[in-house]
């Protein structure tokens, strides 16, 4: 058995689709010559005959993935985000979101935290753009045990997907088993002094912010946003109704993604001050992982110190 | 029933039933096909006529092809569109969906009175061709370049499942100024799809003009020839070496083969040929009756 817990997101993505393409002849998966970083390099050899090289040819992969959709396969198409989203956009909202064919695009090295390769590979936009397309599912697991759950349930659940991971190993969330579910926010820990909703890396941030937070008397709920179209509204409802403070964390832009539907929902539907953790608008350079959270506010200090300020804004 | 409830319902009507085999086709001659083929011309001058907007040019350039495929190479079943032993065939150059709905609906996959609702609100005909809403359209198209490597997966999938069927994808000569035409050039003959056609329906116009002054693709076959495809040269409005190439094409073997079909924008009717005007403007009530007089 594989120790899911070992392994960062994209080696867990390639080994539990190994695993599925073992179990459904249906699946099959297309790569655009970065097998070897997506990990899509397990599946090919498991399953030679059902792995497509598309060389570097993102459009093409997406538009082959959507005509073997429509023949009843079930196609991965994988590649670094910032090429599975600006790179075919029109492919994926042509053949994909639209005609809502089965593709299932699993993006890897998302985010800053891909590190010294520099702006260029920083993918900050790609949930944005995949919000913006109707009938797409996105999923932003928080660790690989989560990860496993959400390449399940994107195999197992007709339609498109967007499923995004990193590219480093991160701290495991799911020490104990994670029963993910499409469309449901996973609540780590209850608090009622103000929540913290995060996606993939900042989820575990999140968890030891609000570690710190209780140690200075502040009881915080964290929130696991990972299904984050669809979103679970009545979770973020709930937390700012009974919270009365939100706080947004993730590795995005701050416009487009979590923060963005965070805003939506609580100024249509349950008011509460609200912090959003994220990238300001700007592209970002070349550093080490933790350097570059620590450059653009993504730390666990920055969460303790939003929460404090949504605290202080509260009535 | 509102109108588009009532077109939904004729939708599901005419999805058909799984498993149900195909009724065998009738062999139609030669001279047939032509006339099938002057049949579409002018449901297609009616339909965009009635729209008050469309694409003229380019359906009529395609119509002789797309006969041809419709009622004679492809094996399909209008009472069952998804039939997963059919033919498939993918419309690129989507705004050419007139031609293409008018063969769909005189080979029976819904009834030729949707015709005359291209383009109005709640429509199973879209402007573009629109796979959620049209039975017999097996995927989206409009914007441009993309159709060939949906083929390809369609293609792929053939081969996987270790069917029959063959894939056929309609370019536009135009179409293939955008680069993912040469992502999928480049990649079918890798694969060696001898299972994929791409037809092009090359009538030397684009919206802006002629194609070898907007951007000259010449030589063109030759390009086709050094991605390593088997390039056929035919006169696209010749209906015996239409129906002959797309024969011919399904006995290649080890490589993917492309059709290139010199064809005559707006051809048929005599102030639309070859006139970039009529590429995106519906004739007005005049026109319209010269047009069919014309296709008479």
């Amino acid at each position: 058995m594989t120790d899911y817990a070992e392994l960062t997101t994209r080696e867990a993505f390639g080994k539990i689709l190994t695993e599925l393409g073992g179990q459904d002849s249906r699946v099959v998966v297309l790569d655009a010559d970065l097998s070897r970083s997506t990990m899509t390099k397990y599946f090919a050899q498991a399953h030679p005959q059902r792995f497509i090289q598309c060389g570097l040819a993102e459009q093409n992969m997406i538009s082959i993935a959507a005509g073997l959709a429509t023949c009843g396969k079930i196609p991965f198409a994988s590649t670094f985000a910032v090429f599975a989203s600006s790179r075919c956009f029109d492919q994926v909202r042509m053949c994909v979101a639209q005609p809502k064919t089965n593709v299932k695009v699993v993006s890897t090295h998302g985010g800053i935290t891909v590190g010294e390769d520099g702006s260029s590979h920083q993918a900050i936009e790609d949930i944005a753009l995949y919000c913006s397309l109707p009938n797409f599912n996105i999923v932003v697991p928080a660790d690989s045990i989560e990860t496993v759950e959400a390449i399940k349930a994107a195999a197992s659940t007709e339609g498109p997907f967007y499923v995004r991971l990193g590219r480093s190993k991160t701290p495991v969330v799911y020490t104990s088993g994670c029963s993910f579910k499409l469309g449901r926010a996973d609540t780590l820990r209850e608090g009622n002094d103000a929540a913290i909703i995060a996606i993939g890396i900042m989820v575990y941030k999140a968890l030891e912010a609000s570690e710190l937070l209780e140690k200075s008397g502040v009881s915080c709920r964290v929130i696991n946003m990972s299904s984050i179209k669809p979103a679970d509204r009545q979770a973020i409802e709930a937390a700012a109704a009974e919270t009365g403070a939100i706080v947004t964390a993730e590795e995005h832009l701050l416009h487009g993604g979590l923060g963005s539907i965070v805003a939506q929902v609580l100024a249509s539907r349950s008011p509460a001050p609200l912090a959003s953790l994220g990238i300001k608008d700007t592209y970002c350079k070349s550093g080490k992982p933790d350097e570059l959270l620590e450059a653009n506010g993504l730390t666990v200090g920055d969460i303790v110190d939003a929460v404090k300020s949504v605290l202080a804004r509260k009535r | 029933m509102s109108r588009i409830q009532a077109y939904s319902r004729e939708f599901m009507h005419c999805m058909g039933i799984p498993g149900h085999m195909p009724l065998p086709m009738t062999e139609y001659s030669i001279e047939d096909l032509k006339g099938m083929a002057r049949k579409l011309r002018r449901h297609v001058i009616t339909m965009i006529s009635t729209a008050g907007s469309g694409h003229p040019g380019g359906s009529l350039s395609a119509a002789d092809i797309i006969t041809a495929l419709y009622f004679r190479v492809m094996r399909h079943d209008p009472k069952n569109p998804r039939w997963p032993d059919r033919d498939r065939f993918i419309l690129s150059k989507g705004h050419a969906a007139p031609i293409l709905y008018a063969a769909l609906a005189e080979c029976g996959y819904f009834p030729l009175e949707w015709l005359t609702t291209l383009r109005k609100t709640g429509t199973c005909l879209q402007g573009h061709t629109d796979s959620t809403l049209t039975p017999g359209v097996d995927m989206s198209a409009g914007s441009l370049g993309q159709g060939l490597s949906v083929g390809i997966g369609m293609a792929l999938a053939a081969r996987l499942d270790k069917k029959e069927y063959r894939t056929y994808v309609m370019l536009g000569d135009g179409e293939c100024q955008e680069g993912q035409v040469w992502e999928a050039a480049m990649f079918a003959p890798n694969y060696k799809l001898d299972n994929l056609t791409a037809i092009v329906d090359f009538n030397g116009l684009q919206l802006d003009g002629p194609t070898s002054k907007i951007m000259d693709l010449e030589p063109f076959v030759d390009k086709w020839r050094s991605f390593k495809w088997e390039a056929l040269v035919i006169d696209g409005h010749d209906m015996q070496q239409i129906v002959d190439a797309l024969q011919k094409s399904a006995q290649v073997k080890g490589r993917p083969v492309v059709i290139v079909a010199r064809t005559v924008k707006g051809r048929g009717v005599s102030f639309m040929e070859n006139n970039v005007d009529y590429h995106g403007k519906a004739p007005g009530k005049s026109e319209t009756e010269t047009a069919l007089k014309e296709l008479a």
